[in-house]
């Protein structure tokens, strides 16, 4: 099952694998569409036209280049220099744009006329909706409904962009029985429909290409980063779900000397408390029980309630490129709230996990002086209400 | 105890001109589930899928999710259901159904071992893929378990080759393109699917998905050697049917089948 591989963040082998994790382990009639996805992926991606108008697109409609901010009071505060990537200001507030603009212009390359997508918190799904208006696809998100209640307004979103959608009422209710219903859904409509998956998971092609696709982000630090500390930061920390914001951002850095750490919630954390296993067409870290049932993730952020991560972190975690910690519900409030407070930036609380990973470990993990770049991978405007809730209850706001 | 083994025994029954009908139930879905595998194979199961509840069946549709949901709400494990297999006495042959994560958990080759164990002779796992299939084969060959492969409408010819090559036991043919579930249309892609593999293989060829009905399952084996009935005994079941509801259906099933091979 395995080759030995790889430069960090190579090309996967030939059947997807990252070492000992990823490869394609989707039912029969859902193999064809990955093979043809596959194929038309490589060759979009080797095709300089195609490139020229995903950069186009990201550049006009999606605000990039996004900038690269130096926190400089909670810098002086931690004892370190710490660098945002501004990926919350990329049109609808996170990364997430990225790979959707990818994928929807690929699926007209392919002639599809239709997207399905699953979305968590619903920034995956927004950002779905978002590009299939633009580029004129019918798109139907997937999500669970517990989460459209949770995120009501995000649902509204997607309606006012003209997507449909569906609540999952099977399982759990939540991401992953989101994923399942669209991996369903796929098998009846493949022939003109495309599964827009959100992060780098799922059987090959997805996590190399969402990878890809998000890989814009990463060089674009690199080159920043160069720019301001004329050399890498000493630390690239990014927050982990499956994991797509942390793969884009690892990808500029991982032939670099600079040390790159994922961040977990702690109530779904794959790589601490995850074994290896297959989920949603993936070998990777799992979370299970002893006979092989996957466990629900509970965190506070319906972003990174996923009881996977990406196959590639999977590898990186087991070679050691990468390191992967975890942040607990109460130090990712204090981040979000001490990031608001010092920096004027509201930050999602997914980023915030990787923030509150920054706080707890400078002068410990993180040496004073050390360089620090944070991947800000979304905005927390989608976060406020549940966040003022929670501080209500802990009776610090009115 | 020893049960036949799946391709020998159906492969006798094609030769014999009989349709195969192969149901599936959902392992511990309720007290009752053995006595209806009995009072199925009674009935004229040819032989019987079993199902091993998974959290996330992606290949299922909505009665076999909820199916699986009810047998593990009800505490089943792999564990307990073989243990409940090991007990049965019956001269048909079972076919384990269930996802690659319970397989891989246990480990390959101890899990195949376990199945030789308790007598079952063949197993299904829908996700995993051709691409990845090589070790579970090797486990499920050294102990005589028959791993038996899909072939999908959207299958190329060139992969429905090297599917009909290593499947064993039989040739899950998916008669369309979706999850498990009753259909009532008459959309079945199965004349096309069942004419991709004829040419590769002479396993019996039978064909599940979509396939709810006595006369959807007479329609399938014009062309086909057999008939797999899943979501529409399991809803049968689900709405409290019981082994005698269930030996009443696949009474239905059997006539229809075997009025199309008097016919024939």
């Amino acid at each position: 099952m395995t080759e030995v591989v790889q430069t960090p963040m190579a090309e996967p082998t030939k059947a997807g694998w990252f070492g000992d994790f990823g490869g394609r382990f989707a039912p029969e009639p859902l193999m064809p569409a990955c093979l043809e996805l596959e194929e038309a992926f490589r060759d979009a991606w080797a095709d300089p036209v195609f490139h020229a108008e995903f950069e186009e697109v990201l550049h006009s409609f999606g605000g990039r280049p996004t900038p690269i901010t130096h926190c400089k009071r909670l810098s002086e505060d931690l004892g370190i220099t710490l660098l945002l990537k501004r990926e919350d200001l990329a049109h609808t507030g996170s990364h997430k744009i990225n790979n959707v603009i990818g994928q929807a212009l690929l699926t007209k390359r392919m002639g599809k006329s239709k997207m399905i997508a699953e979305t968590g918190a619903g920034q995956h799904g927004v950002a779905s909706a978002t590009a299939a208006a633009l580029l004129g696809l019918e798109c139907t998100v997937y999500m669970g409904e517990v989460d459209t209640q949770r995120q009501a307004l995000n649902v509204f979103r997607m309606e006012l962009l003209g997507a449909t959608v569906h609540p999952v009422t099977s399982g759990s209710r939540t991401l992953k029985d989101a994923v399942n219903e669209a991996m369903r859904t796929w098998v009846s409509h493949v022939a003109d429909t495309h599964y827009c998956l959100g992060s780098v998971m799922g059987p090959h092609p997805f996590p190399w290409m969402v990878r890809e696709f998000q890989s814009i982000l990463g060089t674009e630090a690199r080159e920043q980063s160069q720019s301001m500390l004329d050399d890498v930061p000493d630390f690239v920390v990014a927050c982990v779900g499956g994991g797509s914001n942390a793969a884009g951002m690892f990808s500029g850095f991982a032939n670099s000397r600079s040390k790159l750490i994922g961040v977990e919630a702690l109530g779904g954390a794959a790589i601490a408390s995850g074994i290896p296993g297959v989920l949603h067409g993936m070998m990777s870290q799992i979370l299970q029980d002893e006979e092989g049932q996957i466990l629900e993730a509970h965190s506070i952020s319906a972003g990174l309630d996923y009881p996977g991560i990406g196959p590639e972190h999977a590898h990186l975690a087991s070679i050691g490129r990468a390191i992967y910690s975890t942040a607990d519900d109460d130090e990712v409030l204090d981040a979000l709230e001490r990031l608001s407070n010092t920096e004027g930036i509201i930050p999602a609380l997914e980023p915030s996990h990787a923030l509150a990973w920054i706080i707890r470990e400078a002068g410990r993990q993180i040496p004073k002086g050390s360089t620090v770049l944070l991947n800000m991978s979304g905005r927390g405007d989608k976060d406020v209400a549940q966040v003022r809730e929670i501080l209500q209850a802990k009776g610090r706001f009115q | 105890m020893s049960r036949p083994r799946l391709e020998v025994r159906l492969r006798e029954r094609v030769a014999a001109k009989q349709k195969l009908l192969i149901p599936y139930v959902m392992a511990g879905q309720s007290e009752d589930w053995l006595e209806t595998v009995q009072a199925i194979a009674d009935a004229g199961a040819d032989a019987i899928e079993i199902g091993l509840p998974f959290s996330d069946p992606i290949m299922d549709g909505p009665v076999i999710q909820e199916a699986a949901v009810v047998s593990l709400e009800r505490g089943t494990t792999p564990q307990s259901v073989l243990n409940d297999l090991g007990r049965l006495e019956l001269d048909t042959p079972l076919v384990v159904m269930t996802y690659f994560n319970l397989v891989y958990r246990a480990g390959l080759d101890r899990f195949a071992g376990r199945l030789q164990e308790v007598g079952v002779t063949g197993c299904i796992i829908p996700d995993l893929s051709l691409e990845e299939f090589g070790a579970w084969e090797k486990a499920a060959e050294r102990v005589g378990i028959d791993p038996v492969l899909l072939v999908a409408p959207s299958t190329s010819t060139e992969r429905a080759k090297a599917i009909c090559e290593r499947s064993r036991g039989f040739l899950y043919a998916v008669g369309r393109m979706g999850v498990t579930g009753e259909r009532d249309d008459a959309s079945l892609e199965v004349d096309a699917v069942v004419a991709k593999v004829r040419p590769f293989t002479t396993l019996p060829v039978c064909v599940g998905v979509g396939v709810s009905t006595p006369e959807q399952a007479a329609a399938v084996v014009r062309v086909a050697d057999g008939a797999i009935v899943g979501s529409a005994l399991v809803r049968r079941l689900l709405e409290g049917g019981g082994p005698e509801g269930a030996a009443t259906f696949i009474g239905e099933l059997r006539s229809a089948l075997d009025g199309v091979t008097l016919d024939g």
